[in-house]
């Protein structure tokens, strides 16, 4: 644990350091844009708007107390879906797919002799493949997670102007209540340390495979179990010492 | 010149190379070959410096690049080709791609420039019309001849191979072994192959180096390898029903 911990360090230490050529990262870069953010628009469009409508539901069938005015479904759901659902489940789910295609291509990479090609040419194999990736999640995530939440959002008010459990202008005037923007920036916090952990525990499992296309699945499996961990760890922490 | 001094490499208790000390000449295609397992792949790791040597030292003319630290081995680095085994070509990159790597990275040419040398370099090996295919819609013998197009892009001073035709049918593997034999005349380089392949060694062998469980058993040339009394290599030599069958 602790050897695997050190070689994560190192690894990180031979990622940040400045690009051998701008222009080259440069590329590199808004591939990784493309791969990492534009790719995701389409899951992260689903997960967000079914989840920002069950939860909605969920709240209002759960809310059976005449004394709660049912605007607070609106407020309840916002803040459920700005705190925790849009950061946290979409990294999750981001986890799923851009840290196993990380972990697959740079892994992949390794057991071809592509890194070892890299490296023999001069070129710091962990800058050129890691930096970018870590780079585009650290850039593009935080955009992707402020969508996920106007969609989740939207969702919610159509679920509940369908089924009709909450007058949609109730639901509005619940979502613009009592609105604190540090609950947006707590969010975008917790998006940029899930981002980091996505792409560089990915990038440190498919870079340190040693084998064949067996270890390269194993390490796209492993990459998707550590960071949906390290995530949820992460998520206690962030929330105990930005929350408090 | 490269010359490797009483290198010495051994992973837990098995000595994978012990004290062997060889020179490979410029303008020669030099040979590494063996059995496998005899430890010529890692000794060709040891010579690019992907792999440290327990002991000893690979000098390319005179400097000292195995003793170097990564960073001091740059320079050197630059003016290497590498052909790997499998190609290891970028899969994400088109071949015109894979050729102007090392021109993106380590030249500030214009793109008129780099796009005239990957056409030049892609003539040279004899493919054309192949620059926006991916790798993966390549055979094994284009595979090979990108990856020696995208060895020599940079005008390399040291050319390595590893096994370059391995997995290729005769014909193919022969048209290899001659183009990176005129490579290397055209160029005057200096080009270290690793090999078992007995075709290669005597269509190409100009200074071969014999190593036998990890230490060099024998040096000579592909004229001097058939009237060998060194009987580790004659086994080597004459390992195949093929050549058994034509000195009977």
């Amino acid at each position: 644990m602790l050897t695997r911990l050190g070689d994560y360090l190192i690894l990180m230490y031979q990622t940040f350091r400045v690009p051998d050529k701008m222009s080259v990262f440069r590329q590199q870069l808004n591939l990784q844009f493309a791969a990492i953010g534009l790719d995701s628009f389409v899951i992260v469009t689903i997960v967000s708007i079914f989840t920002g409508a069950i939860s909605a539901l969920q709240t209002a069938y759960n809310i059976d107390s005449p004394f709660i005015p049912l605007f607070m479904v609106g407020f309840t759901t916002r803040q459920m879906i700005i705190l925790e659902f849009s950061p946290t489940v979409i990294s999750l789910i981001l986890a799923g797919k851009v840290g196993s295609q990380i972990a697959s291509e740079i892994g992949t990479m390794r057991v071809t002799e592509q890194i070892d090609a890299l490296r023999a040419m001069g070129i710091n194999p962990a800058n050129y493949l890691i930096l970018p990736r870590i780079a585009a999640g650290l850039i593009f995530n935080p955009i992707l997670i402020v969508f996920s939440i106007a969609i989740s959002l939207l969702g919610a008010w159509g679920a509940c102007a369908i089924t009709g459990v909450v007058a949609p202008n109730d639901f509005a005037h619940g979502l613009q209540s009592w609105f604190e923007p540090f609950s947006v920036y707590y969010a975008l916090i917790k998006t940029v340390v899930f981002a980091f952990i996505i792409s560089s525990v990915s990038g440190y499992l498919g870079y340190s495979v040693e084998g064949g296309s067996v270890e390269v699945g194993r390490a796209s499996t492993k990459a998707v179990v550590y960071a949906s961990i390290l995530i949820i760890f992460f998520d206690l922490v962030l929330t105990q010492l930005l929350l408090v | 010149m490269i010359v490797v001094q009483h290198i010495t490499k051994s992973f837990g208790d098995h000595d994978v190379l012990k004290d062997v000390s060889m020179t490979f000449e410029q303008g020669k295609t030099n040979l590494i070959i063996g059995q496998s397992g005899s430890g010529k792949t890692i000794l060709m790791k040891i010579c690019i410096g992907l792999v440290d040597p327990d002991q000893g030292v690979v000098t390319f003319d005179e400097r000292p690049f195995s003793q170097m630290k990564e960073k001091e081995q740059v320079p050197i680095r630059k003016e290497m080709g590498i052909l790997f085994q499998g190609g290891a070509l970028f899969d994400s990159l088109t071949v015109e791609q894979n050729i102007m790597f090392p021109l993106n990275m380590f030249t500030e040419m214009s793109d008129k420039e780099k796009l005239d040398r990957v056409n030049f370099c892609l003539k040279r090996v004899n493919l054309e019309n192949v620059n926006k295919l991916f790798p993966s819609e390549l055979s094994g013998g284009m595979v090979k001849r990108v990856a020696i197009a995208r060895a020599i892009s940079n005008n390399p001073k040291y050319l390595f191979c590893d096994e370059p035709n391995s997995g290729l049918d005769p014909k193919t593997a022969e048209m290899i072994d001659e183009l990176i034999s005129e490579i290397t005349h055209e160029y005057n380089m200096i080009t270290v192959i690793n090999t078992h392949d007995m075709n290669s060694v005597l269509a190409i062998g100009q200074n071969i180096n014999f190593l036998y469980h990890g230490s060099l058993w024998w040096v000579g040339n592909k004229d001097t390898i058939l009237h060998t009394d060194n009987k580790e290599l004659q086994d080597f030599v004459f390992s195949t029903r093929l050549t058994r069958r034509i000195i009977k």
